[in-house]
Order: structure tokens, then sequence, then C-alpha cells
């Protein structure tokens, strides 16, 4: 029973990837160094991770690949209806043969490439995907809304990979992004079987218990379940707020042609209750403008980050099963007399597995954080940005309507300004 | 904001209560006294059918112009009145002038409230809203160039006991409706009522969308108070990011309790938009007494139409409209001469009278038809300078609460930038 999770066609590759001394250096992360010393093994393992060479890292900020998803287009067949998006690559990395190509991907390829993503690398975070099924009040499943949300967060997923540091290298990826037919590729390698198997081992461990959990993984743990919960907060109090906009936007279109009608009514009275109809017509627009902002810029990012702390959750039960599965055969080995030798590999090999698990996790884990902190930051920036933006529009629209009255912005009676 | 017109006709003026003759600027009785409702108390006491009951007084203190304007302050003559002692002044004053706007009361019980607000009249923002209400009343009543003058005005405000007594004394609630006549003045009345039919639509649309307005706006300040929340608890849990969310989660508590100053701001203006509502059901009053006396002329022409056709037969023995005693005249035999003489007197007594009355009612009608003209004139003035005013006021209240958007979400982008 080989308890890694390698494909066979990687291993393979490895090989391809030895002789090419751009591909040695692929980690922008200088926190490398914070994971404590890599234990020399011959094992292909662990060179998947360790620098060979010291090569001069690229500046953080260079990017080397420029992927758009864009195009949705319905496909029909007799058996089913499916969106087709077409993914176009700009990339200056040399193991690619060109630098630009284009081809067309459904959201199960998607799918494939991620869950191929994590099977190879189950102690890395790989960005989430957007949902699979439609969220609850959508009847339609193919409407323009829900197809230009999944396909900004799809367009989202292939950057993040693009971006990290280790999962950018994978074969999977380049297949994803290159073959113009992805159909034959998806049918290599173990696939489900294996998921299914290492599902039962997983359970069959945590049955067991985990002995003792490195206590910085603890920590990351409690900080996984907590996020996980005040993420879900903000998100779900964000699409309230969306909610109580909409229903106030609904009554402020009704309350601006009272004055209208009034106006009608009047004579010298008509010009300020026309003006004030005005203003409250176009503080509705400000209002739609706002409203927009929160669903197409916050709303996306906060749930990209409720589903990132699922994943979060995946990868901590993922290594803690690494870790049962290595403690249950070390049980073993101490006690069985026979076959010690064989046993002895076997969870030498699995002790190994920890501790590049546990690196690599560490590794991606404030590689993560400082990701979640530049786009949440920036996610509520924009907000605030719009919300000032919004009520400065409103105030120049009133201070208008008081000039245009030829009265000043202060006010005659008011406090505030000179009588 | 009292508008005094000087454009006052001969026939307005009376002997002020001080013994001063008027002149034809008008003094009313805003000139000569300070009048301010100064503060509400609750009272309980036994009412009518000796129940206990809790109830409302105001005070109403009065103090000399002429002490003011030589600098002195004495100290004011006050006394309690509560709600339905400022009805029957109103009644009285309806009753009395019936060609004048009577400018209205505060409303009796909390209407058109979203629901947040208070519907109960014990409300402490309830009753002070009523208190500025019925200090308004006084202040339009006591300047108004006819209702200054009235006697019974004065009493109230100077005579705590027994002006209950004063008030029925005068008859008012038996008096006879003026009666109005000519054509023009139809028209006139017609538009007027159409006028007050419109204005009473128009702002109870506007008041019942500025409330459900409100009532929304309310939602989107308050939901944010739930951010404040989790920020703060979200912020328990990161380190780089702590401080930045937890002061970001302040200014959103405050922005959140923003909205109560706010909104009982804008009470202020639905307020002065009720008093017109309530004005156009005076106007409407005005308008619905002249249909009910025209009415009225023309029974009395009738009557006296019918008086002299009856004249002419008892004359001439020539019967043209029937009438049972013309029957029993033909079937039992006709009255002896004496008493037809008898008859002929009366009826040539009655309608002499009738002539008088008819023509007294038309006089007064015309001259009634004049000043509610007048005073229909002064109202439009008034009501276009004070509506003009309440929506520049209101333009202000939109800029204020503007200006207090842009500085919570400057601060709360301020705080984002820090993290």
């Amino acid at each position: 029973m080989s308890g890694h999770a390698v494909p066979v066609d990687f291993s393979g590759h490895m090989l391809d990837l030895d002789e090419d001394e751009d591909l040695e250096v692929f980690s922008k992360n200088t926190s490398l160094a914070d994971g404590g010393p890599m234990p020399n093994s011959p094992s292909s393992l662990v060179n998947q991770y360790r620098l060979e060479e010291e090569e001069e890292q690229p500046g953080a900020d260079a990017k080397d690949f420029f992927i758009t998803v864009d195009n949705p287009e319905s496909h029909v067949t007799a058996i089913e209806t499916f969106i087709m998006y077409r993914v176009v690559t700009k990339t200056t990395r040399s193991e690619f043969d060109s630098s630009e190509y284009e081809v067309r991907r459904r959201y199960q390829d998607f799918l494939w490439l991620r869950g191929r993503l994590e099977e190879s690398h189950p102690t890395l975070i790989v960005h989430p995907l957007p949902e699979k099924f439609v969220m609850k009040g959508m009847v339609e499943r193919f409407n323009d809304g829900f197809i230009e949300t999944r396909r900004k967060a799809l367009h989202r997923f292939l950057n993040k990979i693009s971006e990290h540091p280790v999962l950018s290298y994978s074969q999977h990826f380049k297949v994803f992004l290159t073959a113009q037919e992805l159909t034959s590729h998806r049918k290599q390698g173990p696939g489900f079987l294996s998921r299914m198997g290492e599902t039962v081992r997983a359970v069959a461990n945590s049955v067991r218990g985990l002995r003792s959990r490195p206590e910085e993984f603890s920590v990351m743990q409690e900080y996984v379940d907590h996020f996980s919960t005040k993420i879900c907060s903000v998100d779900k109090v964000t699409q309230r707020i969306i909610k109580e906009q909409r229903e106030y936007l609904d009554e402020l279109r009704q309350y601006g042609p009272t004055y209208t009608q009034w106006a009608e009514l009047e004579e010298d009275l008509a010009e300020p209750l026309k003006g004030v109809a005005d203003c409250v017509e176009r503080c509705s627009q400000e209002t739609e403008e706002q409203i927009q902002q929160l669903s197409e810029v916050l709303v996306p990012a906060l749930h990209e980050y409720v589903l990132c702390a699922e994943t979060l959750k995946a990868v901590m039960r993922r290594r803690d099963n690494i870790q049962a599965e290595f403690e249950a055969k070390n049980e073993a080995l101490a006690s069985r007399k026979a076959d010690q030798d064989a046993l002895q590999e076997e969870v030498d090999g699995l002790a190994e597995r920890v501790e590049v698990a546990n690196t690599t996790l560490k590794e991606d884990w404030s590689r993560w954080q400082k990701a979640m902190r530049t786009d949440l930051r920036s996610a509520l920036i924009s907000t605030t940005e719009k919300n000032v933006d919004y009520y400065e529009k409103c105030l120049a629209v009133w201070e208008s309507f008081l000039l245009s009255l030829r009265v000043e912005p202060s006010g005659q009676e008011n406090g505030d300004g000179a009588s | 904001r009292m508008a005094e017109d000087g454009k006052e006709d001969n026939f307005l003026m009376k002997p002020c209560l001080c013994g001063i003759k008027m002149v034809e600027e008008g003094c009313t009785l805003l000139r000569r006294m300070e009048i301010c409702v100064a503060e509400a108390e609750k009272r309980s006491g036994k009412n009518a059918v000796n129940m206990q009951e809790t109830f409302t007084v105001y005070l109403i203190e009065t103090r000399p112009m002429d002490a003011l304007n030589e600098g002195r302050n004495p100290a004011p003559d006050s006394l309690w009145r509560r709600y339905s002692e400022f009805e029957l002044l109103r009644n009285y004053l309806i009753v009395t002038y019936p060609y004048i706007v009577v400018p209205p009361l505060p409303e009796k019980r909390a209407e058109f409230v979203w629901h947040k607000l208070s519907a109960d009249n014990m409300d402490p923002d309830f009753v002070e809203r009523r208190r500025v209400g019925l200090e308004n009343f006084l202040l339009r009543v006591a300047s108004h160039p006819v209702l200054s003058n009235d006697k019974i005005l004065y009493h109230f405000l100077t005579e705590e006991h027994g002006w209950k007594e004063v008030v029925y004394e005068t008859g008012f609630q038996a008096k006879v409706l003026q009666i109005f006549t000519s054509a023009k003045e139809v028209i006139r009345f017609m538009e007027m009522k159409h006028y007050s039919d419109e204005l009473q639509s128009h702002t109870s649309q506007l008041l019942r969308a500025r409330a459900r307005v409100a009532d929304r706006l309310y939602g989107v300040y308050k939901v944010h108070g739930n951010y404040g929340r989790v920020f703060s608890e979200w912020s328990a849990i990161e380190k780089e990011m702590g401080d930045g969310l937890q002061s970001a989660g302040h200014h959103m508590d405050a922005y959140a309790a923003s909205i109560d100053d706010i909104l009982e701001e804008e009470e202020h203006y639905a307020d002065q938009l009720k008093e017109y509502l309530f004005y156009a059901e005076a106007l409407r009053a005005v308008c619905r007494k002249h249909e009910l006396t025209q009415f009225e002329l023309e029974m009395a022409s009738q009557d006296l139409i019918s008086k002299k056709q009856q004249r002419e037969e008892l004359a001439t023995g020539i019967v043209r409209t029937f009438s049972f005693k013309g029957m029993t005249n033909k079937l039992f035999g006709q009255e002896a001469p004496e008493q037809r003489e008898a008859r002929l007197k009366l009826l040539e007594e009655l309608i002499a009278e009738g002539e008088d009355t008819v023509k007294e009612k038309t006089v007064e009608c015309e001259e009634h038809v004049e000043r509610a003209w007048v005073d229909m004139q002064r109202f439009k003035e008034q009501k276009d300078k004070d509506l003009r005013e309440a929506l520049i006021n209101y333009a202000v209240m939109q800029i204020s609460m503007c200006k207090k958007g842009i500085q919570v979400w400057g601060n709360a982008k301020e705080c984002f930038l820090k993290m």
C-alpha cells in the first residue's frame, strides 16, 4: 500500500523537470526558511519541494501568467445543456511550448483540475471553485447573472492557481490550459478509486483518533474554526444589507413622484417641489450603484473566503489523516514482531510524508493568510470608498438644489451657517 | 415665520381690547403680547363619567410686549390648558368666522407612524411635538388680522378658570350659518374645494411614502450595527488585521446609531407638512359652508316666492297652486271676508320680513365671500412661504446626513487602510 497520492505520470515528468534549471526555483516565498530542516532523503516526494540549486528568486511582483476566462457559450447535446468558457493563457514560462493558448472548458473541467491539484498536494491550500449547484432562489440555472458570477469566480480561480509557487507548476494545470481536448487526460490517473480509498482510510484513522496534534496545528485549527464562523457572519450581514438597501430603493422610487404630482397642483411652490423630486430621483440612482458595488465587489470576495474556510478545514483534516496513518503504522511496527524490515521502511516513508505535509502546509498557510488579508482589505476599502462616493454625490445633488433656489447650502435658519 | 399681511379692508377694523382703535396696518394680538407654550405635564383626574383618566396639560405663558420692548424682563403670566380646550377654542373660531381659513391643531392621535416610532399619545417625543404644534397654532391665530381680535381667544390665554363657561355662553353652537351667493363666487369656491381636495390627497400620499422610506432607511442603518459586532469578534482572532477591524467596527456602530437623530429631525419636517394636510381640511370646511348656505338662501328665496304667490291668490281668488286650504275652501265654502283680511295682513307682514331677511342675507353673503377670498389669498401666500422653507430645511437635513455618512465611511476606510 503506498500511502502517497502522487500519480504515476507525475513522477515521470519529474525527470523532465530535473533537467530544466529554470524550474528549480519555484518559491517566491522566503518563508521556506521557517519550515525547519528538510529531511535529506532520496525519495522523489521530497525533491518536489526542495530547492536543488540556489537560483535567484524572481521578483515578487513578476507575473508569468496572464489568464482570462470569458465568452460563455451554451452547448446543447442530446443528453444535456452546459456552458463552455473560453480560457486564454499568455505565459512566459519556458516549459510551455508556446506563449499563447486558447481553449474551451466547462465547469466540470475546472472541477477535475482542482480535484487533481488537491490529490497531488493534499496539504496545500487550493483556491476554491464557485459552487456547483445553483443558489437557492434562482430559478434558471443559466440566467445571465449566475453565469457572469461563475465566470468571474472561475477567472479568479485560475489566476490564484497561476500565482501559487507550487501549484502553478502542476502538470495538470498545464494540461488544463493547453490541451484542446481534455477528456483523454481526464481518464488518466488514480482518480476516483484512489480518492475513494483515501476516504475509507481517513474514516478508519479518524476512528482511532489522533495521538497528539502539534501545537501549531492546533492553533491553526482553532483559527480556522473561528475564521469560518466570522467570515460567514460578515457574508450574511452583507447580504442582509443589500436586501435592506433594495427595499429602501423601492420605497424611494415611489416617494419622489409624490412631490412631482403635488407640484402639478401648485404655482409658486411647484419649483421647489419639483426640485426635491429631482433630488430624490438622482439619489435613487446613486443608491442603485452602491448596491451594485456591494454585490459585485464585496459579496464575491467574502463568498470566496467562506469557501476558502471550508477548504482550510479539509486541508487540516487531510493533514491529520496523514499523521494518523503514520501513527497507526508506527504502533503496528512496535507491536508486530514479524516483517519488521518491510514495516520499518513503510513507517519511514510515512514519517517523511508527515514531515512534508506539515512543512508544505505551514508555508502555504502564511502565504494564504497574506493573500486573505490583501484580498479582504482591498474589498473592504473599495466598499468604504464607494460609500463615501455615494454620500458625496448625494450631497452635491442637494446642494445644487439649494443653489438653484438661491439659498446658501448652510441653510437660512440653521444653526450651522450664517443666518 | 408668521405672514402678517397689512392688506386689510375697512370692514375689518375693530376696536382692540385695550381700547386702541386698530389702524389699517393691523394690530394683531401677537404684536402686543408674547405667547408661548412652555411645558407639558401629565395629570390624572376623574372624568365626566367618574372614571380615572390620565391626560397631558400644556403651560401657556404670556408676557406684555411693551415691557419686553423697554428691556424689562417681567415674569410671565401662565395657565394650564389641555388639548380638548384647544379644540373647543378652534371650534368656536370656525363657527364664528366661517369665511376664515382657521389654522389647524396638531394631530389628536399619532398618525403616519412608521413602525419604529411610537403611536402612544403619552410618548414624550409625541407630547413634545404636540407642544410645538399647539404653540404654533396659538402664534398663527394671534397673528391673524381677523382672528387675533377675538375676545374668547384673549380669555383663553389669560383666564384659567371659567373660560369654558364663557365660550358656551356665546351660544356659538347654535349659530346660523352664513349664506353666500353670486355665480362668480360659486366658481371661486369650486376651485378652492378642488384645490383643498387635491392638497389633502397629495400631502397625505407624500407623508405615507416618507414614513415608509424612513422605515427602510432605519433598517439599512441598523443592520450595519451587526458589522460592528462581527468585526469586533473577528478582530479577536487576527493579529495584523485586529486593530483595523476593531476600530472599523466602532465606526459601524456609530453609523447605526446615527439614524435615530436623523429621523427624529425629519419628524419635524413631517409635522410641517402635516399642518398643511390639516389646513386643507379647514379650507374644505369653508367651501362646504358655502354650499350649505347657498342652499339655505335658495330655500329662503323659495319661501318668499311662495308667500307672494299665496298673497296673490288670496287677493285675486285665482288658485294657481294646490293647497289643502284651497281645497277645504272649495269643499266647505270660502272663509269670511274678515278672516281673509286677517290672513292677507299676516302674509304681508311675513313677506316684508322675508324680503328684509333675503336682502340682509344677500349682503352678508357677498361680504363674507369677499372676506373668505381675502383670507384665501393670505393663506396661499403663507402656505407658499412656509412650505418652501420646509423643503429647504429638508434639503439641509439631507446634506447634514450625507456629511455624517462621508465622515463615518471615511473613518472606516482609514481603519482598513491601516490594516
